[in-house]
């Protein structure tokens, strides 16, 4: 694949040549250190504000992908990685070294909303202190923890404390003054509408919540340390399935295939893209598939029909997964230029297997429209109740359905085409609703897309050459990319734009990988959702979220 | 078996004898091949122990208990095809106070571990648990990770260990079933050391770290205090 953008003039997103954003930023400018996505500019650390807000309101970057924080041998660095939601090819990469005694950098919190939890998560692994933030503290370790442990000079070995606080008497400590009567209450992190290892901690003035805040960490299981102490070719492509373990396996392997092909130039054959494209789309209807099946279980209670029918039809595609990959759920199919394997023998078989299961799947479609989107109950609990507007969601960086819910024409199959998708014939779903219920929408409606995907892959599989069938690119034993080469590149996973930042270090490990999740992101958005709701609103809220702990924590 | 007949296939009959039977009172319909195995003696000697196991193993509550990748191939255990109810581990509880059971689906972290071993607390004694995947063995995948317990066992007793990353429905099935074989037969857990307990904060050895977080935390907040150096 190309590293170079292609030309569109969007009337809403002129595209400047980085010379031309060079000459906008003028004097903030201090050096240019491009990255293979990105023109990179290097700027003052206490000018991050005026450097972001000049590229957010002059130039149409309107998202903050990802905050990614690094330290070297003699400074620390915050790169931001900017794009525009118009157009999500049109990157810019702002690189703000730090002192390495004190690193300190201006927040950019009041211009991008999402840098907030992005800038703690930084300052909680790195140690980058970002100045004017307004509620710097850890937030994937506990408060207590000693060290930032992507540092360098970190000791593994070192011992740790963590505290259970939760123990506390909420109503009292928590009283406004004399008068008022709000409570403190936890909901999770062990609670069965949280998805996971969710904690909430809640505020609530009678039924109506007044303060919603997610804390989260629970499941922080260093994926980034894991993948920096991997070696490129073999060791990191089984860890991308465990970050969102709802059966989107192959969707995650995208992510880091695709910054690692680029990093390293591999051209992946046709044929391959045909069947991760087949693959993928797959794992996003197991993974819509529980979406629905939790939302529904959040909505109408206990293990009921319709989290039965859901699970049954993810079982199926469970199973046809299973027969392409050898595994249920962590599926380590991808490998660095292609797939491990060819589809299974007999190959009919399979083919009429999933033609099966496309067949049936508008029936099951239709059912889960009778059993929850025009039940009564459902929809008095979820339209008009978890308002995201548009706007909003932008600004919290907010991508996927839960984006395309609000509105917001957004899916980097389309904008950022990459595997087979711009040779296929599908659409990008958006609801305008803003609310729990368009988001349940965009999910159910880009099942359909998705089953239009895997068809059209499926007939063209069907009919290739048997002697074009070429599944792995030629790709060297061991992989040590140029040093010092950047890049951030992201694919549409089920809940989001799922980004990977690799910097390589002339050796065949990253030297810095960080990964943007959209979950992470998107959680953000809960207090503007469900502030001034009632109780359960905040629970529609979280589910029509669909977060998966594994990816948020990481 | 006394019965010669197994099944009852023809479903009129069945129907006229249960009419039959509630017309003239108990009849047979208390009858089962069970109670015809015992012949004419309406009692069995046992001990009673022994009987309350059976009952132990034959009716077991789990706790609805979601933690990582493991917890979703633990809620397809649970759901159609697999159908873990089958074997008497019924449908999940949601509070730890009503559950007998606890399937520990997932990695344990430094911040999370604290809470886990507060809800294994709150469930009633006898308590059972089942640990899935690797994680749960030695931390699996991210042991080496600065932030993950190398095993649930370091923080509660764990009775049966179901390997994979994560295992399949079928291998919890199979581990759920040995359990309940176990607690059938009055198999005790073994009893093992945990290294990490939960403990109140002025209870811990002083040492560099205590001293630097005294500011930090109260003396009567609890604390669960992490030796990685220690860890296998």
């Amino acid at each position: 694949m190309s590293l170079e953008r292609p030309d569109t003039t969007d009337d809403a997103a002129i595209e400047r040549t980085p010379d031309e954003l060079e000459a906008l930023l003028g004097d903030l400018v201090v050096a240019r250190d491009d990255h293979l996505n990105a023109p990179g500019f290097v700027i003052r650390p206490d000018t991050v504000q005026e450097t972001l807000r000049t590229l957010k309101q002059q130039a149409g970057y309107d998202h903050l992908s990802v905050v990614s924080a690094q330290e070297y041998e003699n400074r620390y660095e915050s790169i931001y990685h900017l794009k525009k939601y118009d157009d999500p090819t049109q990157e810019v990469s702002v690189v703000v070294p730090a002192d390495k005694d004190h690193p300190v950098s201006e927040s950019a919190e009041p211009v991008f909303r999402t840098a907030d939890w992005h800038e703690r998560e930084a300052y909680d692994l790195i140690g980058v202190e970002y100045e004017g933030h307004p509620d710097l503290r850890r937030i994937l370790l506990p408060e207590t923890w000693q060290g930032h442990p992507l540092s360098m000079d970190y000791d593994k070995d070192r011992p740790q404390i963590a505290t259970l606080p939760e123990h506390a008497n909420p109503l009292e400590d928590h009283h406004k003054d004399e008068e008022s009567d709000t409570m403190f209450l936890n909901i999770g992190p062990h609670h069965p509408a949280t998805h996971g290892v969710l904690h909430l901690k809640t505020v609530l003035d009678g039924e109506q919540v007044v303060d919603v805040e997610p804390d989260i960490g629970y499941l922080h299981r260093s994926e980034e340390q894991m993948a920096q102490s991997g070696t490129y070719r073999h060791q990191i492509m089984p860890y991308p399935d465990r970050w969102d373990y709802i059966s989107a396996g192959l969707l995650n392997e995208w992510a880091y295939a695709r910054a690692a092909e680029d990093l390293a130039d591999i051209e992946v054959p046709e044929y391959a893209q045909v069947i991760r494209t087949m693959g993928a789309e797959m794992c996003r209807i197991a993974a819509h598939m529980l979406a629905l099946a939790t939302f529904a279980l959040d909505i109408n209670g206990d293990f009921t029909a319709t989290f039965m029918y859901a699970i049954n039809d993810r079982e199926r595609v469970q199973n046809l997964l299973e027969d392409l990959t050898g595994q249920r759920l962590m599926f380590n199919y991808f490998r660095l230029g292609g797939v491990v394997w060819d589809l299974p023998e007999d190959r009919e078989a399979f083919f009429s297997d999933t033609r099966d299961f496309l067949d049936h799947l508008p029936e099951s479609v239709e059912e889960y429209h009778n059993l929850i989107t025009s039940n009564e109950i459902f929809q008095m609990r979820t339209i008009d109740t978890g308002i995201l507007p548009p706007e909003v969601a932008k600004n919290y960086g907010a991508t996927g359905p839960v984006a395309r819910g609000s509105g917001v024409d957004y899916d980097l199959r389309r904008d950022d085409p990459y595997g087979y998708y711009d040779e296929l014939d599908w659409d990008v779903v958006t609801e305008d609703g803003c609310d729990n219920f368009s988001r349940l929408l965009v999910r159910m409606r880009e099942v359909e897309e998705s089953a239009k995907i895997i068809e059209q892959c499926v007939d063209l599989l069907e009919d290739w050459p048997e002697d074009e069938r070429n599944i792995q690119a030629n790709v060297p034993r061991t992989l040590r990319p140029d040093d010092d080469a950047e890049i951030y590149r992201a694919v549409e996973g089920a809940k989001g734009e799922l980004g990977i930042y690799i910097r390589s270090d002339g050796t065949d490990k990253p030297a810095r990988f960080k990964i943007r999740s959209p979950c992470f992101s998107n959680l953000q958005t809960l207090p503007e959702m469900a502030n001034g709701e009632y109780i359960p609103d905040v629970i529609a809220a979280l589910g029509s979220l669909d977060v998966v702990l594994g990816e948020v924590d990481r | 078996m006394s019965s010669d007949q197994p099944f009852i296939t023809d479903e009129s009959q069945v129907v006229t004898e249960t009419r039959d039977a509630r017309m003239t009172g108990q009849g047979d319909r208390f009858n089962s091949r069970l109670r015809e195995a015992f012949g004419s003696s309406p009692f069995i000697l046992t001990k009673f122990d022994k009987f309350l196991n059976w009952c132990r193993g034959s009716s077991m509550f789990m706790l609805q208990f979601g933690i990582a990748c493991c917890s979703i191939e633990m809620m397809h255990t649970y759901a159609v095809k697999h159908d873990l109810d089958r074997f008497g581990s019924g449908v999940p509880r949601a509070s730890p106070r009503q559950a007998d059971v606890m399937i520990v689906p997932g990695t344990i972290v430094s911040k999370f571990a604290p809470r886990m071993k507060r809800v294994y607390d709150q469930m009633p004694e006898p308590k059972f648990v089942v640990g899935m995947g690797s994680c749960t063995i030695s931390g699996g995948p991210f042991q080496e990770g600065y932030n993950v317990i190398k095993g649930a066992e370091e923080v509660i007793p764990i009775d049966i260990h179901v390997p994979g990353c994560p295992p399949r429905p079928e291998a919890l099935v199979y581990g759920v079933v040995k359990l309940q074989e176990r607690v059938a037969n009055g198999e005790a857990a073994p009893v093992t050391v945990k290294p990490y307990e939960l403990e109140e904060f002025s209870d811990l050895e002083r040492d560099e770290l205590v001293d630097k977080l005294t500011d930090q935390i109260d003396d009567d907040e609890l604390v669960m205090r992490y030796n990685f150096a220690d860890s296998p």
